[in-house]
């Protein structure tokens, strides 16, 4: 009977979470009811709903399907809607959430299955403006420039990137009727142009954002920097390359 | 033409030569205010005396807000606010800025058509536009509709310029986006309430006179 008791008394924590079958099939919301635990989080919760796939009617149901892999908000994967804000879920603390708590795939991205969804066009976005430094040669090339420390020191924040989608998530121009890679990528521009060795093949990056669904795409709603769970200054770098691109064009109308 | 550079001129030509357009539109305006019916009349016989007024207006005006305006629903239409789900004033800003080009869009296609319009099918000289102005803010509906219309452009420009600020990476930082801000946002202010100061003085009785006698043109016009 006292397990009965404080089972009734047990503080309860409530999840309506969007699921869909696979990337062709309807979205559809099933809600579930797990008991509190001190510290919890999206990603224990949704662990807990993996152990007893068990819906709010008692019905026996399907594991719900996420990604995670660092747990501790530097890999990117375990991004999704919580409570209409994009984020990553193992940072999202069940405490610092209202409740019932929504959980939903981002859906600016292709949903592969219940929360999964599929960031390849990020990666894209990353190889279309070659955001690497090629130091590859058939002999060794030497050690690089020096990096002044103080650039280095603003530089390593744009490092901090994890390419997790939320900016494109929040932003407006990032749809399916535009084709616009997006502030992460842009940003990363920024940062290999800013490298001593990656500045050598900077204007590579810079035709590259100048290409259809490059920066031009940018609206200035500005919402990417306030929602980047970094803290990324993603404004401060599309600012910086529309500066670089628009010198760029300028260069490269007058100096030929 | 690539993308990158309708959407750069998109933004230029929104500051140069439309932004200076309508700054220019603006004081004209308020000659109504300062001279009433006489010095609205100057003010118009003035930049009419402009050399060559007529590739000015080609190319200094329509072109431009062809271009603009058309490029300008493009854009306002491939957009896909979110402004439920993030709640900051730069994206409030964004929204308006989509809504205010489509209403400027068919506010300036409405005025050139009772006004610029009628001048060159010779049905309205440019000494009875202030008439004509007359008779269209003192019907109620239409001077609501002018209200919306001025305001709409005066934020459009503001904050338009504001973004042409960012767009051509003059101002990067965050310290300097915020000031910008504050410039464009007193701009609005300022260009609004000279507009709609301009719009209560054309409700003025001296521009009556005039007015009547072409009411009947304009309404065959406007249905």
């Amino acid at each position: 009977m006292a397990t009965a008791d404080t089972k009734l008394t047990a503080k309860k924590v409530k999840f309506v979470v969007t699921r869909q079958d696979d990337p062709k099939s309807a979205s559809y919301t099933e809600e579930f009811e797990l008991d509190y635990r001190p510290g919890m989080n999206v990603i224990s919760a949704l662990m807990e709903i993996q152990r007893n796939p068990v819906n709010l009617k008692g019905e026996n149901t399907s594991a719900v399907c996420w990604e995670s892999n660092c747990l501790e908000e530097v890999c990117g994967a375990c991004s999704m809607t919580i409570n209409g804000k994009p984020r990553q879920a193992c940072a999202a603390l069940i405490d610092n959430l209202e409740q019932p708590i929504r959980v939903e795939p981002m859906r600016t991205f292709p949903v592969v299955r219940d929360l999964v969804i599929d960031r390849s066009r990020m990666f894209s976005a990353l190889k279309r403006v070659k955001a690497w430094i090629p130091i590859d040669g058939t002999y060794d090339l030497g050690p690089g420039p020096r990096m002044a420390e103080k650039k280095r020191q603003w530089a390593y924040e744009l490092s901090k990137c994890m390419t997790c989608g939320v900016c494109l998530e929040a932003c407006p121009n990032v749809n399916e009727k535009t084709d616009f890679m997006g502030p992460a990528a842009i940003s990363q521009v920024r940062l290999f142009n800013a490298h001593p060795t990656g500045e050598m093949n900077a204007e590579e990056r810079l035709e590259a954002l100048m290409e259809e669904g490059g920066i031009e795409g940018c609206g200035n709603s500005q919402n990417c920097v306030r929602a980047c769970p970094k803290g990324i200054p993603l404004t401060t770098s599309i600012a910086e390359m529309n500066k670089a691109t628009s010198k760029h064009m300028f260069k490269r109308w007058l100096g030929v | 033409m690539k993308g990158f550079y309708s959407r750069k001129l998109h933004s230029l030509l929104g500051v140069i030569p439309l932004g200076f357009f309508i700054l220019e539109h603006m004081i004209t305006n308020f000659s109504a205010v300062e001279g009433g019916s006489q010095g609205f009349k100057d003010s118009v016989a003035l930049l009419n005396s402009l050399p060559l007024v007529i590739v000015l207006e080609i190319f200094g005006i329509w072109l431009p807000l062809l271009y603009h305006g058309v490029y300008g629903m493009y854009i306002a239409f491939q957009a896909k606010p979110n402004n439920t789900r993030f709640k900051n004033e730069r994206n409030l800003r964004y929204l308006l800025q989509r809504i205010t080009g489509v209403l400027v869009f068919a506010f300036v296609i409405w005025h050139l058509y009772e006004t610029r319009l009628q001048v060159a099918l010779g049905n309205v000289t440019h000494e009875e536009l202030g008439g004509v102005m007359h008779d269209i803010v003192m019907n109620p509906v239409f001077f609501i509709l002018y209200l919306i219309g001025v305001i709409s452009a005066a934020f459009h420009f503001s904050n338009g310029l504001w973004s042409f600020l960012v767009s051509w990476g003059i101002t990067v930082g965050p310290r300097a986006q915020r000031v910008s801000s504050y410039i464009c946002m007193t701009m609005f202010a300022i260009v609004a309430v000279l507009f709609t100061w301009s719009l209560f003085a054309f409700r003025g009785v001296e521009f009556q006179a005039e007015g009547t006698a072409l009411l009947e043109t304009i309404r065959v016009f406007v249905g």
